[in-house]
């Protein structure tokens, strides 16, 4: 690359400007003689269907996510259920999966189990993206706090954290699950766990948009006109940065939940009768021998699930592009 | 270049420092005590000698103190005594291990190896594969070789290692038969047999491993050479009448390295770090396994040390990466 190159690579950059930014008035009048304007989101959507893998993956989440929340009320047997006699039972139509080895049904077990996998990943992923979207936009925008923040996520990036996590979970599992109650207890812990060793790439990026968008007119109009810092980032940045925001939520929904099952599967995520999927998948080992399939369908849900959101946020990554949308 | 790296190496002190400080508070405030197994018969002045016994007596910023002077000032003069034969830490305190008490330090330098020969290996094997992957589905962007390399990869993301693990388990040792399932260290290669012997058990957790790095590395090359192969002095190259081999395996691939390189070097810690899981489905008795037993034996200044030890190896890492961008290329000086 020449020096030439690096501006060429950066002029596409500055093209980010989102419809609703342009002034009104000015669409007003191109509108007399030019195709109606479509709005921004109509052309992220049209971007979006012509990816076809984001497109598999949006509807398999769907999917999934729908079968592990609406399931449990047309497949209405009790995950807890023991059936000692109809124990290590092979697929039937009473038990499509098989039972396990107290005799529980392992459809109803996978179902909520992915209740617990999914809704871990979704709200683990909510709070790094908060955290994270907090720590970027404030160093981005308070040119003070900019030092600081930034050597802070990068001694948070310097940390071991599955050991971290690992230790976490050890020592934090006792005083939360008797403060909370057991479940909600761990369920608070590898949330917040995640959570924590997660904000970093947001931040990041985050950061380095608001750099950029801060300088921009729209931004120096909104402060003549006397807008207040907070007003400034909601109304102009925030909306400026939305996408690798979104792009940093999916992606951040496959990790958490990677690592949720992970240390199940270490033994220090969930209580054995508390499903997972890393439960589910670290309970059938044991069985390996005798009953592979019980390894297997925690294993594909855990891989499928993680499958989709990675394409779905590739799609969505080149969806929200400007510079390749609308080729 | 001398000088930034020197900058560099003093500013990881304090980074170092603050990280071990983060491991020390994070176990000194958790709750639990060490004690707890002991039984309840022993009387309590028994147990507050014990507690001495273990080095717990003392307030939190003297053991925070004597713990860091045991891993860098004791721990590297140890290390020197057993390499020359000299006695500088003759006499002084290391860090001892609760479950063992034995020194941690020489039960990790046990370890390592078997974690250093999985993990180099398949490390080494997934850079072999993946470079050519990605400069090939680069070069030929958009065909079914490139479409197939974006799903592999895509899977070998999503696909985690304790699932791919035992899915190779049921495969290739189950079913098969082919491979062993448990990896076994005390093995002693001297002989043709027991070399294959060894081979066989390092394939699976190898195969586990390296299937995750070079979906990553892959996908990166690919992205590395794209950004290169539209720019102006490859049209140079093609122009002044060079092969096509020569435009793109020597004057596209150098410059497509030079990010590929530093992603090499800065996955290596996370590397040992996602290891920890592939250890413990193949039963590997690495460091990884170590610190999962240390965990659950509550060994809290193996499991400290451990964490540390990982924590350097990312900031070293990180160091390394920075330096070799700065070496090759040349337009990123940092002073």
């Amino acid at each position: 690359m020449t020096d030439h190159d690096r501006t060429d690579s950066l002029v596409p950059d500055e093209g980010i400007v989102p419809v609703s930014t342009v002034l009104p008035g000015a669409a007003g009048v191109m509108e007399e003689f030019t195709t109606p304007p479509s709005s921004q989101w109509r052309d992220v959507w049209d971007q979006f269907k012509t990816h076809k893998g984001a497109m598999i993956g949006a509807v398999l989440f769907i999917f999934i996510v729908a079968g592990v929340y609406l399931g449990p009320y047309l497949w209405s047997i009790d995950p807890t259920q023991i059936d000692i006699r109809a124990r290590n039972q092979g697929p039937s139509w009473a038990h499509p999966f098989g039972t396990d080895q107290l005799g529980r049904d392992i459809l109803a077990r996978m179902m909520s189990g992915g209740q617990t996998s999914v809704s871990v990943g979704i709200t683990a992923m909510l709070l790094a993206l908060f955290l994270g979207s907090l720590i970027g936009v404030v160093a981005g925008f308070f040119k003070r706090l900019d030092g600081p923040l930034m050597r802070l996520t990068d001694l948070f990036l310097a940390l071991p954290l599955l050991p971290l996590l690992l230790v976490m979970m050890l020592l934090f599992r006792e005083p939360l699950s008797a403060a909370f109650g057991l479940e909600r207890g761990i369920f608070i812990l590898i949330v917040c766990a995640i959570g924590i060793t997660s904000w970093m790439p947001t931040a990041r990026i985050v950061r380095g948009d608001v750099l950029a968008i801060k300088e921009r007119e729209f931004v120096l109009a909104a402060r003549s006109i006397g807008t207040s810092n907070t007003q400034i980032i909601t109304r102009h940045i925030l909306p400026n940065v939305l996408s690798p925001i979104m792009v940093s939520a999916t992606l951040g929904i496959a990790t958490a939940i990677i690592t949720e099952s992970a240390l199940s599967f270490l033994g220090l995520g969930f209580p054995p009768d508390f499903p997972t999927w890393g439960r589910l998948l670290f309970d059938g080992v044991d069985y390996l021998q005798q009953y592979p399939e019980r390894v297997f369908w925690p294993g594909l849900a855990i891989s499928l699930t993680v499958l989709s959101v990675n394409y779905l946020g590739d799609g969505l990554r080149d969806a929200l592009d400007p510079r390749i949308r609308g080729r | 270049m001398l000088n930034f790296t020197i900058r560099r190496l003093v500013l990881a002190v304090p980074t170092l420092l603050f990280i071990s400080l983060v491991i020390f508070l994070l176990l000194e405030l958790a709750p639990g005590d060490p004690m707890a197994q002991v039984p309840l018969t022993v009387p309590p002045e028994v147990k507050e000698k014990m507690r001495e016994a273990l080095g717990l007596g003392q307030p939190m910023h003297i053991r925070f103190w004597k713990w860091i002077v045991q891993f860098f000032w004791i721990e590297p003069q140890v290390l020197i005594d057993s390499i020359f034969g000299t006695t500088f830490s003759e006499g002084d305190l290391r860090v001892i291990s609760w479950q063992t008490r034995s020194p941690v330090m020489d039960i990790v330098v046990q370890r390592i190896p078997q974690t250093l020969w999985v993990v180099g290996t398949a490390y080494v094997v997934a850079i072999l594969i993946a470079l050519p992957i990605g400069i090939y589905s680069a070069y030929r962007q958009y065909s079914w070789f490139d479409q197939m390399g974006t799903f592999v990869s895509m899977v070998g993301f999503s696909v985690p290692p304790f699932f791919s693990g035992v899915l190779v388990i049921v495969i290739f040792s189950v079913q098969l038969g082919w491979f062993p399932s448990i990896y076994d260290t005390t093995l002693v290669v001297n002989s043709w047999d027991s070399f294959m012997l060894q081979l066989k058990q390092m394939i699976m957790p190898v195969m586990v491993l390296a299937l995750q790095i070079t979906a990553q590395l892959s996908r990166f090359m690919r992205a590395s050479m794209l950004d290169n192969l539209n720019q102006d002095y490859v049209r140079t190259a093609r122009a002044k009448g060079l092969s096509e081999y020569t435009v793109v395996m020597v004057h596209v691939l150098r410059n497509s390295m030079i990010p590929v390189v530093t992603v090499i070097a800065l996955g290596i810690p996370a590397i040992f770090g996602g290891a920890i899981i592939t250890e413990q489905v193949f039963k590997v008795n690495g460091i990884g396994q170590l610190l999962i037993g240390a965990i659950q034996a509550n060994d809290l200044p193996m499991v400290q040390t451990l964490t540390f030890i990982f924590a350097v190896l990312i900031v070293l890492f990180n160091l390394i990466a920075d330096v070799l961008y700065g070496i090759l290329d040349p337009r990123i000086r940092y002073d």
